[in-house]
């Protein structure tokens, strides 16, 4: 995939929180990965291993405590003017995972959408904003008439589509989808996905697909990047990475995936880890996953593993691999 | 049962079209939430009752002083100390006889009937106590207003911008909270002269904490919401994501506040009458009012009678609006 052209470079990505009495939240710690031009890299995880906050440094809803995010060339975690700052946000753009709590109960999905253009080009007339909104409402499959309605009165695939709208409104082209179906149900977000593809194909978008559901993640990721407790410990291809699971967690993730063919399912054998997520405050020595993990050993206890490419981008993070 | 097997391949699937037809459909007209709430307010009976009243009140305060020919400030003491009296009212005890059960009217030949009677310097009750209720809701609402301008600024600077800016603008609060409020009021009339503008710069002095605190908290509340977020990373403005993302948002507990602020203020005005670090003479509160009748209430029960319905009748009617309307502007705060 070398040939392929990078769109953002994550490298060393670091965000702590400070969380009072000198404790500090390693909610991300050193993540580095590219993400290349017209690809959807899956970002999946268990619950509270920083993937969303993973996301939200990146389009720098947070401050990165240490680390580079350079898109197109372009460090955006240094200061920039006000102008810049302005051009870089318009690339790109967030769905969120709620779809209620992400639109705003007192403004109407004309006012919601119209948001972002008139942020971005303020000289527009508000009939040129409208015909805009209308355009961006079809295209999610909505239509004119619901452009005076309150969001309260939308279903949640409904919600979800106009945040998709709205995210589309600024021509953005990386857009990080936050968990975007984890609150909805299977057939709508069948639904939303296929809408997301499509947006992707027609639009030439780059998505950072943050989800827990791992079919789900494999039907739309080129790529996944699993993490766990604020590092990435593998990355790879979809499909290599299904196939070929190197990293324990992944493995034990995967076997999680029920099959759908009762003979296979009968006879699955899942890996199940033992005890619970560590404590990201007081994360254990060397390798985070090693007091889970079914295969540690002695060094395992002293040595962060080293992040390598373990066959033609597979990267990995196990002592394991260690060539 | 075994149906003939057939290779199942990806090119077999389609996406399901997206269809904006029927299922997209939705019912009536847009609802605003402000129709909704007004829905909610109007079912709830006590709560219109209490706005009816403070209209009717209001407009009293506005329009009684000039039903009469008298002015609340006019003294003439041959018509002191009269007891109410109103034609086709007598029956419940308009009639204008005193505790003796002489009518005063016909004993001192007075052919002009006072309503609600005259104090002891003539002055006409009537337009006293709608001229008492103007001042104290005049009071009361510039107090609130004041209050409302001062701590919504105050608390939204210190829930959006946070961290070391919230943290001493609370210590300030803290320290403002820890001083006892009575205290500072005294001082602030002791210093400026007893007055309008001295009684509503007493009150709004410490009064707009509580208001501080209620934005703040739900300013904090909001601003982890996935559209403020959104709203950012579509770079609005922060004075745009103040005002048409936050405010609009706070304006249901905001209101709330208010109107459990007003009849606050009206209580503690009257109180500070009552105490004689009020208005002074001429002029009259309710407060003012309730302080001279107590004064004579064994002789002319009237004179307290009166205005101590009024404040009664309008701070009841804040509560009831004040409960109606959270109820109907925030439901999941309903008890």
């Amino acid at each position: 995939m070398s040939e392929k052209e990078k769109l953002i470079e994550v490298k060393n990505l670091k965000k702590y929180f400070n969380v009072g009495k000198g404790k500090i939240l390693k909610a991300v710690d050193d993540v580095s990965f590219d993400i290349y031009k017209g690809e959807t890299l899956g970002l999946v995880g268990e619950s509270g291993c920083g993937k969303s906050t993973a996301g939200r440094t990146i389009i720098q809803l947070y401050n990165a405590t240490s680390g580079q995010v350079i898109y197109d060339g372009e460090d955006t975690q240094v200061k920039k003017s006000a102008v810049d700052k302005k051009s870089m946000k318009k690339k790109m753009q967030m769905i969120y995972q709620d779809p209620y709590s992400s639109l705003n109960p007192r403004m109407t999905v004309l006012e919601i959408i119209a948001e972002g253009i008139g942020n971005h080009e303020v000289q527009l007339k508000s009939k040129e904003k409208e015909a805009r909104v209308y355009d961006l409402l079809e295209s999610v499959g909505l239509n004119k008439k619901h452009a005076n309605r309150y969001p309260h009165e939308f279903s949640g695939g409904q919600c979800q589509r106009i945040g998709i709208a709205r995210a589309l409104a600024v021509a953005p082209e990386f857009i990080i989808a936050d968990e975007p179906i984890a609150a909805l149900d299977v057939s709508i977000q069948a639904q939303i996905v296929n809408l997301l593809q499509e947006l992707q194909q027609k639009k030439g978008l780059t998505y950072l697909f943050i989800a827990h559901d791992l079919s789900m993640v494999k039907h739309i990721s080129d790529r996944i990047a699993v993490m766990y407790l604020g590092g990435v410990v593998e990355l790879a291809g979809s499909e290599d990475l299904y196939d070929n699971p190197l990293h324990p967690y992944t493995q034990a993730l995967l076997s999680a995936i029920p099959i759908p063919d009762p003979k296979i399912e009968r006879t699955r054998e899942r890996i199940i880890l033992k005890g619970d997520v560590p404590n990201p405050m007081d994360p254990p020595s060397g390798c985070r996953f090693r007091t889970r993990c079914p295969k540690a050993m002695q060094i395992c206890t002293e040595i962060v593993p080293e992040w390598q490419e373990v066959s033609s981008n597979h990267f990995v993070a196990c002592h394991l691999y260690k060539q | 049962m075994s149906l003939p097997k057939q290779e199942i391949t990806k090119d077999l699937f389609v996406h399901a079209p997206l269809e904006s037809g029927k299922s997209e459909e939705l019912p009536g007209t847009p609802v605003t939430f402000w129709s909704e709430a007004w829905r909610r307010l109007k079912k709830n009976r006590g709560a219109f009752l209490g706005l009816i009243t403070i209209i009717l009140f209001s407009v009293m305060a506005l329009i009684g002083p000039f039903l009469t020919e008298n002015s609340y400030m006019d003294q003439d003491l041959a018509l002191s100390n009269l007891p109410p009296k109103a034609a086709g009212l007598e029956w419940l005890g308009f009639d204008g006889s005193d505790v003796n059960g002489i009518d005063q009217y016909a004993a001192r030949g007075i052919n002009e009937s006072f309503w609600f009677g005259t104090d002891e310097f003539g002055r006409d009750l009537w337009t006293r106590v709608w001229k008492a209720t103007q001042i104290s809701l005049f009071i009361a609402i510039i107090a609130a207003l004041l209050d409302l301008i001062i701590g919504v600024v105050y608390g939204g600077i210190s829930a959006f911008y946070g961290g070391r800016v919230d943290n001493v603008m609370q210590r300030i609060i803290e320290v403002l909270i820890g001083i006892p409020n009575l205290i500072v009021i005294i001082l602030f009339i002791l210093i400026l002269e007893p007055g309008i503008t001295s009684i509503i710069l007493a009150m709004v002095i410490t009064g707009w904490v509580g208001m501080a605190r209620v934005v703040r908290g739900q300013i904090l509340q909001l601003k982890g919401q996935e559209y403020i977020l959104a709203a950012r990373t579509l770079g609005t403005s922060n004075s745009k994501l103040i005002w048409r993302h936050l405010v609009p948002n706070v304006m249901g507990s905001i209101i709330i506040t208010l109107m459990f602020t007003i009849p606050t203020a009206i209580f503690f005005e009257a109180f500070l009458s009552f105490i004689g670090l009020g208005l002074q003479p001429p002029l009259a509160s309710l407060g003012v009012l309730i302080e001279d009748g107590y004064k004579s209430m064994r002789f002319f029960s009237y004179k307290l009678i009166f205005p101590a319905i009024v404040i009664s009748v309008i701070m009841i009617s804040f509560n009831l609006l004040g409960d109606g309307l959270r109820d109907a502007l925030d439901p999941k705060m309903r008890k």
